[in-house]
């Protein structure tokens, strides 16, 4: 397997794009978030299309305790930044700093988790179930997406760092990191919308 | 280019009169079918130039340029031609205005509201699996199946569906609507002749589907004004006692005879006089209406899958209480 | 090229079964696609036949309104998602690397993948024919009828899960597609140097791309609706139906051309090739297919003139429909063109690319009308449209994909199909077809709605619908005349030349049929549209290499799509009878092959010269 390990020195300013197989998997994955941005537009139009039909739930005013949501906010916009940081080490060919930055990132993503969790079972408590009316059915959908969108990204950043780990910061493992980031800005910028148009709107508006 | 044109002119003469008078949307009965066929006509006869002129320049072409045997000669490699690809970029657009305009006059003309016309007549129209409710909120009625409705007024429709979707269509009178669950539409017709039009859902709304049709009866205003009222007056009950009871106990539960009854079935006043039983056992045609009325009591769902109302296994009539009350509900007309 | 170190490595290849189970090599892959979806297009063909037996007089009782409406939705399903888009899909693969110079897609793997997952939803979705609870609220599942309340069986919910797993092999197909072609192009193949084919390929896959996910969206929509209760489209519970239109529009329209643009590029190559001409007027006809695709986004709401969307609506969607007809109009007479002052020679692909434009203009013109809506107010829903989309997909579609499969054939399989049988199977299919389905715009403007599963007699129904039946057989008899050339032609030796049809244009015309593992020995360089053509012209025998000959790279075989498929597959089973434990393993299953997918390198193996001259064979 030896040959396969670059001397990190040798490795070119932009590791990701080295190779055509690594600039296949960018553009693919660009498009793949396309994919996503149709996928998610869907969803933002059918909540906006039910978040009046509360039928006998709470509404989205008596619900949304924006202070948390805000938090929950910053905490994964600081993340995006901390995976930024990460790619920038990267390019430096700095794998400690990357891989700490990396872990940096998980930690937040997690936090962010915990907290959508946590807000989700006090709603389920005061009376906002998945089956209690469109407005929640779209709601838990459109947020748990997103949701579950975050926890795949942390599956995949671990597994990410454990190759870097175990092969090394290579043409291969770089590529990895690269779109795993992109993938993690994606689900920050969904959220940016979900936290104007779901809990900003629903307060302002609702 | 001017030969063609009596060709087309001819070929759209063909489509007129074409088709039942009672169905086809070639033939229109009223207003409202007729502006939407003056649509077809004119969309078909520019279509119709389109589809003359390319097959034309196809057969010359696959005539005139046939490969010979074993010719091996290269024909000229042509890139394009500007003038030629501004024509036909233009052709179609100027024939698309054509089309376009009119279209854009009749989407608003037909979408008028006469909801709040004195001189319409309010029909609000229920589509359940597989029948028809009308109910007229000017006067507190309401019928199945056949909608009656006077001639040389507007009919103002509301339309809405107690199930799934539906779409309500009357071909030789006007377009269709679709009745939605949960909200409501609005369309209005208009009815010049008197006679009967057939009516039918056009959306896929289950196995009996295809069987839900409706008549449309068009009668003079009087005729009308005598249908409201004997609608309204008291409901004639069974004559028999014993089979008055047993037809309140098992058939009012969900239909209704005048004032009495409920509303989950059609309301069965005057039943006798309709044009079919079931929306599509002709009266005319058959055992007529006593024999349809009782084959429908005994086993509705052998003639209409799906339907609500339960057989005479699960009613428990006996066949000659089903007799009883088909021969009562046969007799049962109103006059107008 | 891959750098010399890497050579050691040895991949384990299959033959055989597993071969076929593991190979991420796209020529295969279109040869698995032609296979399951003309399998598909045969079951669709059957369900059709018996849907016109049904009809073929009034009252007639060969099956129930019930069976009946399963027939319609699985055949619209199965046509539309199972057939017509996986025999594209054979055609792209077969073909797209070809004509760009690649030696395989941008993502083998993905590729297989995108096979498998499509292969197992389609069986999914046909075993409920087995299971007893067939979907039956038409292929545009509309709702409440689709909806648990009027639905109650499994039936709608193998449509929403066969559907969803089928539809992620499209969406990833379609991310392949445009990263290949915009990453692997042969040096100086320019954009406006592209086949025509592959530019109709690059923008159908665009459209899959965004179109694709809306589906998704509203399959979940409904299948959390009708699984766990949720209230999407539940009116009693502040849900929407309409909602459910707009989603399912919104996706279908842009299908509608997802559809025909890769017709319209075959017919583009065929009519070219087999008039020894240019395509008349290139730049337009890449201009025309981009903007197709960029208002087939815009004209949704057509579908639904009749849902009560209000004058405005109605208004703004028909003169945006309208619009399409132009750039449409552009592709037909720049066809018309090409042939024009050519050396036209009617093989069996060429009478299908012919047949098809006088057959896409009559569905293109009663699109035109239907574009109306005060005069779609009448069409709406009757047995007019059900003519006009066949016109479109069976006589746009099926007839370019016949075109393409002749066309191309050799260039699959080595071998030409018989001619003879050829052109029985398009006079047979062709002059069915029009039978089937001219008299259908007749009987819609009677007064016919579509989806009916039985009519009174004496409405002026009865001649034509007996017309139409005579001609579905005929269709069905054309279809089994081309089944037997498959197998004459197979027993045929393989002897078909690199350019079998001698005017032969692009690229995949330079290298043998059927090609070599690696296609192009040495990558070609391209000099201008038509690249081999413009060899030809000069008096080449080969194209110019770009690269000199040396060690070609290829990506190694996997049997990991087929697992990650079946995972899917058996997760669907679980949604369906509510045992998460099921639905949780199969998750397991693909989620993990992901994770080995991820950790384990693919580093592929190397064909090196000698190999090359022995001639690896697909």
């Amino acid at each position: 397997m030896s040959a396969h390990d670059h001397a990190e020195g040798h490795l070119p300013h932009e590791p990701e794009k080295a190779t055509l197989d690594a600039r296949n998997k960018i553009l693919g994955f660009w498009l793949f978030l396309g994919a996503e941005v149709v996928l998610f537009g869907t969803l933002f139009a059918a909540f906006l299309a039910l978040r009046h039909s509360v039928g006998d739930g709470p509404t989205a005013g008596e619900l949304f305790q924006l202070p948390m949501v805000f938090g929950a906010t910053m905490i994964l916009l600081t993340s995006s930044l901390t995976s930024v940081f990460a790619v920038q080490a990267m390019h430096h060919h700095n794998k400690k700093s990357m891989v700490t930055w990396l872990i940096v990132t998980i930690l937040l993503g997690l936090a962010f988790l915990g907290l959508e969790i946590y807000e989700f079972v006090e709603y389920v408590h005061e009376g906002h179930k998945f089956t209690t009316s469109a407005f929640s059915s779209s709601f838990y959908t459109l947020v748990g997406f997103h949701g579950a969108h975050v926890a795949f990204g942390v599956v995949w950043i671990a597994l990410v760092i454990g190759q870097v780990f175990k092969k090394g910061l290579t043409v291969v493992t770089a590529p990895k990191v690269y779109i795993s980031a992109m993938y993690w800005h994606f689900i920050d910028v969904v959220w940016v919308f979900i936290f104007t148009v779901v809990y900003l709107m629903g307060k302002v508006a609702g | 280019m001017k030969r063609l044109l009596p060709l087309l002119t001819g070929l759209v003469l063909l489509l007129t009169a074409c088709g039942r008078e009672d169905l086809s949307t070639l033939n229109p009965q009223g207003p409202v079918a007729e502006k939407q066929f003056e649509l077809m006509k004119l969309s078909i006869g520019i279509m119709a130039l389109v589809v003359v002129v390319v097959f034309a320049i196809c057969i010359y072409v696959l005539i005139r340029f046939r490969r010979k045997q074993g010719d091996k000669a290269i024909p000229e490699q042509v890139e394009g031609n500007h003038k030629l690809e501004v024509i036909w970029t233009v052709i179609p657009i100027v024939l698309l205005l054509i089309l376009g305009v009119p279209t854009i006059q009749h989407v608003f003309g037909l979408a008028k509201d006469y909801s709040k016309d004195k001189d319409a007549v309010q029909v609000k129209v229920t589509a359940h699996q597989y029948w028809w409710e009308f109910e007229y909120t000017d006067y507190g009625i309401t019928t199945a199946q056949d909608l009656i409705v006077p001639t040389g007024k507007k009919i103002s429709f509301e339309l809405a569906a107690a199930d799934v979707k539906h779409s309500f269509w009357i071909p030789s009178i006007g377009g269709k609507m679709d009745t939605n669950p949960g909200s409501t539409n609005r369309m209005f017709l208009e009815f010049p002749k008197e006679g009967v039009f057939r009516g039918k859902c056009a959306e896929l709304c289950g196995p009996s589907h295809a069987l839900m049709d409706f008549k449309a009866k068009a009668v003079s205003q009087e005729s009308f004004d005598r249908w409201v009222a004997a609608m309204k007056a008291p409901a004639v009950m069974p004559a028999d006692a014993e089979l008055a009871e047993k037809f309140t106990s098992q058939c009012l539960s969900c239909h209704a005879v005048g004032e009495n009854g409920g509303n989950s079935a059609p309301n069965l006043t005057g039943i006798g006089g309709r044009e079919t039983v079931g929306g599509f056992l002709f009266n005319d045609e058959g055992g007529g209406v006593e024999q349809h009325l009782k084959d429908w009591i005994t086993d509705p769902q052998g003639i209409k899958k799906g339907a609500m109302m339960p057989g005479a296994e699960d009613t428990g009539l006996t066949e000659e209480e089903i007799a009883g009350i088909a021969k009562y509900l046969a007799e049962y007309k109103l006059d107008y | 090229m891959a750098a010399a170190h890497a050579h050691g490595h040895k991949v384990k290849r299959y033959s055989g079964l597993m071969d076929w189970l593991t190979t991420v090599d796209h020529k295969k892959i279109g040869i698995l696609y032609f296979i399951a979806g003309f399998f598909f297009f045969l079951i669709g063909g059957l369900e059709a036949i018996i849907i016109r037996i049904q009809l073929l007089k009034p009252m007639n009782d060969v099956v129930a309104g019930d069976t009946f409406n399963e027939l319609i939705t699985m055949h619209g399903t199965t046509m539309i998602f199972l057939a017509a888009m996986p025999l594209l899909f054979a055609l792209m693969n077969a073909v797209i690397p070809l004509q760009i110079g690649a030696r395989d897609v941008a993502f083998p793997f993905l590729n297989s993948l995108g096979f498998w997952t499509f292969f197992f939803g389609g069986v999914l979705l046909n075993l409920s024919w087995f299971a007893g609870a067939v979907p039956d609220a038409g292929w545009t599942s509309y709702v409440p009828l689709a909806g648990s309340i009027y639905s109650s069986g499994h039936g709608v919910d193998y449509y929403v899960l066969g559907l969803q797993i089928a539809g992620i092999g499209t969406l990833l197909g379609g991310i392949n597609f445009m990263a290949t072609i915009i990453n692997m192009r042969a040096p100086g193949l320019t954009f406006m140097r592209l086949p025509m084919f592959t530019w109709a390929i690059f923008i159908t896959s665009a459209l899959i791309v965004f179109a694709f996910p809306a589906l998704t969206v509203g399959l979940v929509a409904l299948m959390f609706d009708r699984l766990f209760n949720a209230n999407f489209f539940d009116v009693a519970n502040g849900g929407n139906g309409v909602l459910w239109e707009h989603i399912f529009w919104v996706f279908g329209h842009p299908e509608v051309y997802i559809l025909i643009l890769p017709a319209f590029g075959i017919i583009s190559e065929v009519v070219s090739t087999f008039s020894r001409k240019r395509l008349f007027g290139y730049s337009s006809m890449v201009f025309a297919t981009v903007l197709i695709a960029f208002l087939g986004f815009m004209v949704w709401a057509h579908h639904m003139f009749t849902t009560g969307l209000g004058p405005v609506a109605n208004g703004l969607f028909s003169i945006a429909t309208m619009l399409i007809a132009v750039p449409t109009g552009v592709k037909i007479f720049n066809w018309l063109f090409t042939l024009w002052g050519g050396s036209i020679r009617f093989t069996t692909a060429n009478l299908f690319a012919i047949g098809f434009i006088p057959t896409f203009v009559m569905g293109g013109v009663t699109g035109v009308m239907l574009a109306s809506a005060p005069a779609d107010y009448q069409y709406h829903d009757t047995y007019f449209v059900v003519a006009h989309f066949h016109y479109v997909i069976v006589g746009g579609l099926i007839l370019g994909i016949f075109a393409g499969l002749h066309y191309w054939w050799p260039k699959m399989f080595g071998r030409i199909l018989n001619e003879t049988l050829g052109k029985i199977t398009f006079w047979t299919f062709f002059i069915g077809f029009h039978l089937t389905f001219f008299v259908q715009h007749f009987l819609g403007l009677l007064g016919m709605p579509r989806r009916v599963y039985t009519y009174l007699g004496g409405q002026g129904y009865d001649d034509m619908n007996f017309i139409s039946t005579i001609g579905a057989i005929l269709m069905g008899i054309g279809t089994i005349v081309f089944l037997i050339n498959i197998f004459v032609t197979w027993a045929k030796p393989r002897n078909a030349s690199n350019d079998p049809w001698e005017d032969g244009r692009s690229l995949e015309w330079t290298i043998p049929s059927p090609p070599p593992e690696y296609n192009f020995k040495q990558t070609p360089l391209v000099r201008g549209y038509d690249a081999w053509w413009k060899e030809k012209m000069e008096g080449k025998t080969a194209m110019t290499p770009a690269e000199p000959v040396g060690s070609i790279h290829m990506p190694s075989p996997s049997i990991l799509p087929f697992i990650m498929s079946v995972g899917l597959f058996i997760a669907g089973f679980g949604f369906m009878y509510d045992q998460l434990i099921v639905a949780g393993v199969g998750l397991a299953i693909t989620l993990g092959c992901m994770v080995v997918r991820s950790l384990v390198d693919d580093h592929g193996f190397h064909i090196e010269p000698e190999e090359q001259d022995k001639g690896v064979q697909a």
